[in-house]
């Protein structure tokens, strides 16, 4: 098991700069165009939406699609299109919970574990490196099997199987700083131990953490997702991609749109936020920017 | 130099990319004899080295002009199979680094044994026996029981033996050695040189000695060329060089020479650095860290004048 | 101590730890196991005490983890709830399906990953390698699940050139596809990247100055320089895979590891779900330990390390 270590950059760029940086590539510049339709989708997603996502007979079942179904309807009669429109809405708030859980335990952890050192960290990285032994979907299946079936649960169970990778790679960041001056100094002028955490070791952490956060979110996305297909996540009749396209499995043969569009939301809204958080993650690590 | 030369550079260009770096470069070597090739480092020797292999990597390295003839066959015409009938056969070459030179994960065996395989096209025990003959006549003791170590397993000195074993183990008729002992401790750098000094000897082979050591070159070799900046600057047999130096730059470096200095007194250095190539004037390079130049010399290319003494300069010692 | 013995009592420790983790996180499951051993249907609390003290559940949690390591460690999985068959068994029954799904699925994974990545790696910036550079990058976006049911659409309903059910070698095409594309992603970025890094290393420049072949110089003398890291993501995703391509097997109706594990997790079988991730971990770690056995026949520079 090895996880690599971002570099620690020195100062996050100002947003606009870096704003600029980030949308360098053609790959980010369509990463980010997907990304803002969808975001924009999600937000107003009920506005937006044709029909409500979960009034059955809005159009005759299976029906394909036409200018009123602009993706066609689903085996209750419900409006595809208006559903993706909120499925969206779902998967982001799920991908971003999954990501803030990950970050924020992972974060402590990895902090705390480098911090105190000696036996603390020896314990604490053999635990690390043994979860790591999981399969992730294995381990997140097995969470869910703890807390029961359903959109949230999913999400907590993809969040919580993340952590012991971030707490890994913040741990070995953490211990390249624990060395440097300003933390000697801090530990000099008498500074508390989680003041030295928080205003010392946390800010050059930043970096690292949005770097992992960014790549981690389309991954929480798809994970998820796939809970929901396998239906340990979301559970009908809620608007989720995933579920979608469980259900669209069954029919395919006669409605193949039940299937291909939700899938490709998936794809796009997943493919969005790793081109975006790829060229993120080049700008803010200059180790990865002059890439071969 | 009567006979048919063993190896003709003529008016050699090479560039990386877009910067030069070797400029009309013109020497050659009769069989058996040994060249030596001076300068500091980035001037151009190794560059010149790994051209008459054609080793250069491209891209960046790229021939801009001139000619390499090896036994009257120009090595910049060839195609790719008839170039590698020639490498490791009828010229082998040894590298500065022999810590990483040979391959990691295949014994030292194998990888002396595999020019026999692929050049001899001898059978495995056939290349073992011979291999094993290799290590003997490279120094390397009770040479069977050394055919199946990794090259992590043996000392600097082990591997640039082993890598000489590599070079000769075809018996090729020109040994390019590109500062074969810089990595190398001190009494070991003498052992290396003694063995390929006796080598050359023994297997009347000529070598092309690539270093920055003008003290080395002194012992070793039966002509000294001088680089500076991609170009040859002077040429002459060792003993006349180093008795009647002419080019300023090889006088500058003669004094930089630890045997030419009182003991215990700070070593003399060359002011000044080799000028960037966007830098250069149309006149000598070394003119601007010169204390003898002329007006002239910022001004006109010196030409290369006519062996035995071989000299680019306008006002030279 | 040799050093694959080091290696192979080394993984006693990280079993044990991995035991231990399933068993405590299991723990966690609200509600009386006793209930859901009898499926919830209603029972005396004579029955109900009986059956507890038949699963040991009547015992001190401390002694029914040890009783918990000490079956693990002879292999006994227990029976599970709803089919009162013993795991071990039910396991053992599912593990062809999934190995043979994981097998295909390596096959063309290898095909394809080790060609475009050598291709790319050899040409670094040439057109095959930003090719393939940027549909791995769009690929790893992709969900299997959704191409799986893709390749169903186009290759089984429309054109009908394989067939989507069944046991035959024809219907294990699909699905070895669907779990080909995604490991070939990754392992030709892998393959591309130790492949540019080891070209540019001297003992390159010696084999071609030895006048090899420039096949010979790659196959021989980069490619087991270069070849670790590729086997290593191999390796680990085969591991995963023998524990049951959840997604894919779900996707082609295939009765294996993977769809037995979401199965035992909906019906809250807890002996069968224990047993299911003990087995894909202990699977994932004694692959992992015949990795490392394999990087010391690779480079003898492993076998000589002290550690």
């Amino acid at each position: 098991m090895t996880t690599t270590t971002p570099a620690v950059t020195t100062a996050i760029l100002p947003p606009r700069r870096l704003i600029a940086r980030t949308l360098g590539t053609p790959g980010a510049v369509a990463g980010s165009i997907i990304l803002v339709l969808l975001v924009f989708g999600a937000l107003f997603a009920s506005l937006l939406s044709p029909f409500d996502p979960n009034a059955t007979r809005v159009c005759p079942r299976l029906a394909a699609p036409s200018l009123t179904n602009f993706f066609g309807c689903d085996l209750f009669g419900r409006d595809i299109f208006s559903r993706i429109l909120h499925g969206a809405q779902l998967s982001l708030a799920v991908g971003l919970l999954t990501v803030a859980i990950s970050l924020i335990a992972g974060t402590i952890i990895g902090m705390v574990i480098a911090f105190l050192g000696g036996r603390v960290d020896r314990i604490g990285v053999r635990m690390l490196d043994v979860m790591l032994g999981f399969p992730a979907i294995v381990l997140a299946i097995l969470i869910v099997a703890v807390l029961g079936v359903g959109a949230f649960n999913a999400a907590l169970a993809v969040g919580i199987s993340g952590i012991p990778r971030i707490a890994r790679v913040i741990r070995s960041a953490t211990l390249t700083l624990v060395g440097r001056e300003y933390v000697d100094s801090a530990r000099a002028v008498g500074a508390s131990q989680t003041r030295i955490l928080r205003r010392h070791l946390l800010p050059n952490l930043w970096p690292i953490v949005i770097v992992l956060g960014s790549l981690d979110l389309g991954t929480a996305i798809l994970s998820t997702a796939t809970l929901s297909f396998l239906g340990l996540g979301a559970q009908p009749p809620t608007a989720e991609w995933g579920a979608m396209l469980s259900a669209g499995r069954e029919f395919m043969r006669y409605a193949p749109w039940t299937m291909i569009f939700p899938g490709l939301a998936l794809f796009l809204a997943v493919m969005s936020v790793n081109l975006v958080g790829d060229r993120l993650s080049h700008v803010l690590d200059p180790r990865a920017s002059g890439h071969v | 130099m009567s006979e048919a030369p063993l190896l003709a550079v003529e008016n050699l260009s090479v560039a990386m990319g877009a910067t030069p770096v070797l400029e009309d470069v013109s020497f050659q070597i009769a069989p058996g004899e040994t060249l030596g090739l001076v300068g500091e480092s980035g001037c151009g020797k190794s560059v010149t080295a790994l051209s008459v292999m054609r080793l250069l990597p491209n891209p960046p390295g790229k021939f801009l002009g001139g000619r390499i003839l090896f036994d009257g066959t120009d090595m910049l015409s060839l195609d790719i199979a008839a170039l590698r009938a020639i490498r490791g056969d009828r010229i082998g070459m040894i590298f500065q680094e022999p810590m990483t030179s040979l391959n990691p994960v295949y014994t030292i065996g194998d990888q002396i044994g595999e020019s026999l395989i692929v050049h001899r096209g001898m059978n495995g025990s056939a290349a073992r026996t011979e291999t094993a003959k290799l290590l003997d006549l490279v120094g390397i003791p009770a040479a069977r029981n050394q055919l199946d170590r990794y090259p992590h397993e043996l000392s600097g000195g082990q591997r640039q033996r082993v890598m000489i074993a590599i070079a000769l183990a075809c018996r090729p008729k020109l040994l390019i050695a590109d500062e074969p002992t810089t990595a190398l401790d001190v009494t070991v750098q003498a052992q290396i040189l003694d063995l390929i000094g006796r080598l050359r000897v023994e297997l009347g082979m000529a070598v092309l000695l690539i270093t920055h050591d003008l003290g080395v070159v002194a012992e070793f070799c039966d002509r000294v060329a001088v680089m500076y900046a991609g170009r040859i600057v002077e040429e002459a047999p060792s003993a006349e060089l180093f008795r009647n130096p002419r080019h300023r730059y090889t006088e500058a470096l003669l004094h930089t020479m630890p045997a030419a200095n009182p003991p215990g007194r700070k070593l003399p250095s060359i002011s000044g650095t080799v000028p960037a190539p966007a830098d250069r004037g149309a006149g000598c390079i070394f003119a601007a860290r010169c204390r003898f130049a002329i007006p002239r010399c910022s001004t006109d290319l010196p030409p290369l004048t006519e062996p035995p003494h071989r000299l680019r300069c306008w006002n030279p010692a | 101590m040799p050093w694959f013995v080091r290696r192979v009592l080394g993984i006693v420790p990280t079993l044990f730890l991995t035991w231990t983790i399933v068993f405590g996180v299991l723990q966690l499951i609200p509600g009386d196991p006793v209930m859901l051993a009898l499926g919830g249907t209603p029972a005396s609390d004579e029955v109900l005490d009986n059956e507890r003290r038949r699963l040991g559940l009547d015992q001190p949690v401390y002694i029914q983890y040890l009783t918990f390591l000490k079956k693990m460690a002879i292999g006994d999985l227990g029976n599970g709830y709803s089919s009162k068959q013993p795991v071990s068994e039910m396991i053992a029954a599912r593990v062809r399906p999934s190995l043979e799904l994981a097998l295909g699925g390596l096959l063309v994974g290898i095909l394809l990953g080790v060609a475009l990545g050598i291709a790319a790696g050899l040409r670094p910036h040439g057109w095959i390698d930003t090719m393939t550079m940027s549909t791995a990058l769009v690929g790893v976006s992709l969900p299997s699940f959704w191409i799986g049911m893709l390749l169903i659409y186009v290759f089984g309903l429309q054109l009908e050139w394989v067939p989507i059910l069944g046991d035959g070698i024809d219907a294990l095409i699909l699905p070895s596809i669907t779990i080909g594309l995604f490991l070939a992603g990754g392992l030709a970025r892998l393959i591309r990247s130790a492949l540019i890094e080891t070209m540019t290393q001297d003992y390159i420049r010696t084999a071609h100055s030895k006048g090899l072949s420039a096949v010979r110089v790659v196959a021989k003398h980069a490619m087991r320089n270069a070849i670790i890291p590729p086997i290593t993501l191999l390796g680990l995703q085969f591991a995963v895979l023998i524990g049951g391509a959840v997604v894919t097997e779900r996707v082609f109706a295939r009765a294996g590891l993977g769809s037995m594990l979401i199965d035992a997790v909906l019906t809250k079988d807890i002996p069968l779900v224990q047993g299911l991730v003990v087995y894909t971990t202990t699977a994932y770690i004694v692959i992992n330990l015949l990795l490392e056995l394999l990087y010391g026949i690779v480079d003898p520079r492993i076998r000589s390390r002290r550690a």
